[in-house]
């Protein structure tokens, strides 16, 4: 037990920093999912001073995900000889009306996957059906579904394609720094996300914007240390691109897994759960990968979507407007047990972070 | 392939008669004549408790369903102070099991009763047919005698009061899940399961002004406390640092998105001690081979606080009851 009063020691010498340079209120967003999950199981809300404000962002791309995809990969699965392979996690999130899951008990084709790999292996092992893989993802899964995107094309395989709903980060920063809604004095950059990018495109933020960033990692010191460095930036009037994750992340990022996304993808306006569309954060299949567009293969139609349940307001959670504990639903009509809005249903969502450590 | 449990062995007849001869007495001993029931000589006070066991996979690292069986009921009778006397256990048997799975597991019975110094004074089997049940479910039932001055209650601590727990937590949860499920990880972690009322006599003996005993089973250590905090009208302020856990048991809950906090464990139990005698429990508790690796793990504080945990980085957050269980029938 002894490296744990080590690290508490660290820990304290952390907060110190922190209660010094927080000489003013000050606002500083996680975009993350996994940073506020670890927030709340390391209980560090509670450490922060009083005029220090930790928001949770649009950080778990199952919440942002619209009804519109979520509608539109239910009605797919109702395709005869259509199989929809999706992350787990997306299976229970509701679209306008109902669930993946919900059209799994009525008989629709829909199969859960650790992996795009596996959603391949599917494809090849039912030559008669057509399998759709959910594309859903930030930059740390984008890699890995352009790259399945390659392996379906080398081995010929015809009958393997994408739903894209995929996510680029730093530009949706750019859109929250730009609305006259949120004021936010920092970001907490993504550890994983900036290991793929690397860490030059936040530096718009810093440098036109004046909002200063910290890619930081995911243990409670790693984001400690990264608060204290982005408090002290703003302290002391500056605004530039740290990087705490060293150990993890390196400057330039990962370019051979940019480079294969960047071969199979390309940027296209995309439609944020519960905030709107934003421009240029989105990310489609290339022309001469559009065989693989599940959009085209698949033709549905849909109703026309209701973006979010009523009453829920996961959009004002993802844009850091409102703490998940400061939503009249939460806790109350909407739980884990039984969900309103995607940031409840998903477990790296914001609303289920909350809940899951007693709203701290 | 060795013999194996067929409908008949549940009949009442002559296969019956065999199979509680060759399995159950063998294992269990036999009284001098076989009666319907058990005629013990008694105490004024007596503490009774009865568990069904289905846990799954039966066999698992440190133990078997049926040392498990024995364990579970003995611990909540010691918990409360008892001196465990007499078990009864009823078999659930499907058809098609093993004989020799199901001797192993009647032998490991006898070899912890023995060890919890407890006597199976009755019992019963039903054979169900393949597929009504899952290999072999036990119910135990115990019977203690309680010491007169003793009076142990999940409503009795007090603000100040400490809780100790006597060993590493989740060790059997996660044994168990890791023997069921593999999920490919290597480990040489085994269940925490022993009977507990040794350890809980020396609790007992040194720590008079003693609360409660709980054994933390499904739901941990936390599920165990937040029910003493209902049940008192307390809080409980838990130090993340001073909770023992092994590395192995944090590895793998970690791995798999599971709060140690939140899993069984079958042979530790948690003592809430009043602030001058936690120490002299604690010694206790460490001098005894059942509980080496016992800690004060915890302070008892006035409501409106309910069970908090203090982190290893000195942030605090509420534990909360789970919405249901982590992992299915590890017990």
């Amino acid at each position: 037990m002894a490296p744990l009063l080590d690290e508490r020691a660290r820990a304290d010498a952390l907060v110190a920093r922190i209660q010094a340079a927080v000489t003013r209120p000050m606002a500083l967003m996680e975009v993350c999912g996994t940073h506020t999950m670890a927030i709340g199981h390391h209980g560090l809300r509670s450490r922060m001073p009083a005029g220090l404000r930790l928001v949770s962002g649009p950080g778990c791309p199952v919440c942002v995900t619209p009804a519109e995809d979520v509608d539109r990969a239910i009605a797919m699965a109702k395709e005869p000889g259509v199989i929809v392979a999706t992350f787990g996690d997306m299976i229970k999130v509701p679209g306008t009306r109902g669930s993946l899951a919900k059209a799994r008990s009525e008989g629709a084709q829909v199969q859960v996957v650790y992996s795009p790999l596996d959603a391949l292996r599917l494809a090849q092992d039912k030559p008669d059906h057509t399998v759709v893989f959910v594309g859903i993802g930030f930059e740390t899964t984008t890699p890995t579904i352009a790259a399945t995107m390659l392996r379906a094309r080398a081995a010929g395989v015809e009958n393997f394609c994408v739903l894209p709903a995929f996510k680029v980060v730093p530009q949706a920063m750019e859109a929250l720094v730009l609305s006259p809604q949120t004021d936010i004095d920092g970001f907490i950059c993504p550890g994983h996300v900036t290991a793929l990018i690397g860490v030059a495109p936040y530096l718009p933020l810093a440098e036109k914007y004046g909002v200063p960033c910290v890619v930081t990692g995911f243990e409670a010191l790693d984001i400690l240390e990264g608060v204290a460095m982005l408090v002290e930036q703003i302290a002391a009037g500056e605004a530039r691109v740290e990087n705490q994750y060293k150990r993890a992340v390196p400057y330039e990022g990962n370019p051979k897994a940019m480079a294969i996304v960047d071969q199979v993808l390309q940027p296209c306006d995309a439609m944020w759960r519960g905030v709107g569309v934003i421009p240029g954060t989105g990310l489609e299949p290339r022309p001469e990968f559009a065989s693989m567009d599940a959009r085209t293969r698949v033709p549905v139609e849909i109703p026309p979507p209701a973006d979010l349940p009523k009453g829920c307001s996961c959009g004002a959670v993802m844009l850091g407007l409102l703490l998940p504990s400061e939503c009249p639903l939460f806790g109350k009509a909407c739980t884990p047990a039984s969900a309103v809005g995607p940031c409840m249903v998903s477990s790296e969502g914001a609303c289920a972070a909350y809940y899951k450590y007693g709203g701290a | 392939m060795g013999a194996r449990i067929l409908l008949d062995h549940g009949e009442g007849g002559a296969a019956s008669a065999r199979l509680v001869s060759e399995v159950f007495l063998r294992w269990l001993g036999a009284p001098p004549v076989l009666e319907d029931a058990a005629v013990v000589p008694g105490a004024p006070r007596l503490a009774i408790s009865t568990d069904s066991f289905v846990v799954r996979p039966p066999f698992f690292p440190g133990g078997n369903i049926g040392k498990l069986a024995v364990c579970g009921t003995v611990n909540d009778l010691a918990m409360m102070g008892a001196t465990p006397r007499y078990l009864t256990c009823a078999f659930i048997l499907e058809e098609g099991l093993e004989l020799d799975e199901l001797d192993k597991i009647v032998a490991a019975m006898a070899a912890t009763a023995a060890e919890a110094g407890v006597t199976v004074v009755a019992g019963d089997t039903k054979v169900v047919g393949r597929g009504e049940v899952d290999g072999v479910f036990i119910n135990t039932t115990g019977v203690g005698f309680v010491p007169q001055d003793v009076t142990l209650s999940a409503g009795a601590c007090q603000p100040g009061d400490r809780v100790l727990v006597s060993g590493p937590i989740g060790d059997h949860g996660t044994a168990v899940m890791l023997a069921r499920e593999g999920f490919g990880i290597q480990s040489d972690l085994v269940s925490c399961c022993q009977p507990l009322a040794d350890l809980a006599a020396v609790v007992l003996e040194v720590a008079p002004g003693l609360r409660c005993m709980r054994d933390p089973t499904r739901g941990g250590l936390a599920t165990t406390l937040l029910e003493l905090c209902e049940a008192s009208s307390v809080g409980i302020v838990l130090s993340e640092a001073a909770l023992p856990i092994r590395r192995q048991v944090r590895a793998a809950t970690d791995l798999l998105g599971l709060d140690p906090l939140y899993v069984a464990c079958e042979g530790r139990l948690i003592a809430v001690v009043p602030d001058h005698q936690a120490d002299a429990a604690l010694a206790a508790m460490r001098a005894h081979p059942r509980g080496v690796g016992a800690a004060i793990v915890g302070a008892v504080v006035e409501a409106p606080a309910k069970l908090v945990l203090e982190t290893g980085m000195g942030g605090r957050r509420p534990l909360v009851a789970l919405e249901g269980a982590q992992l299915p029938r590890i017990c």
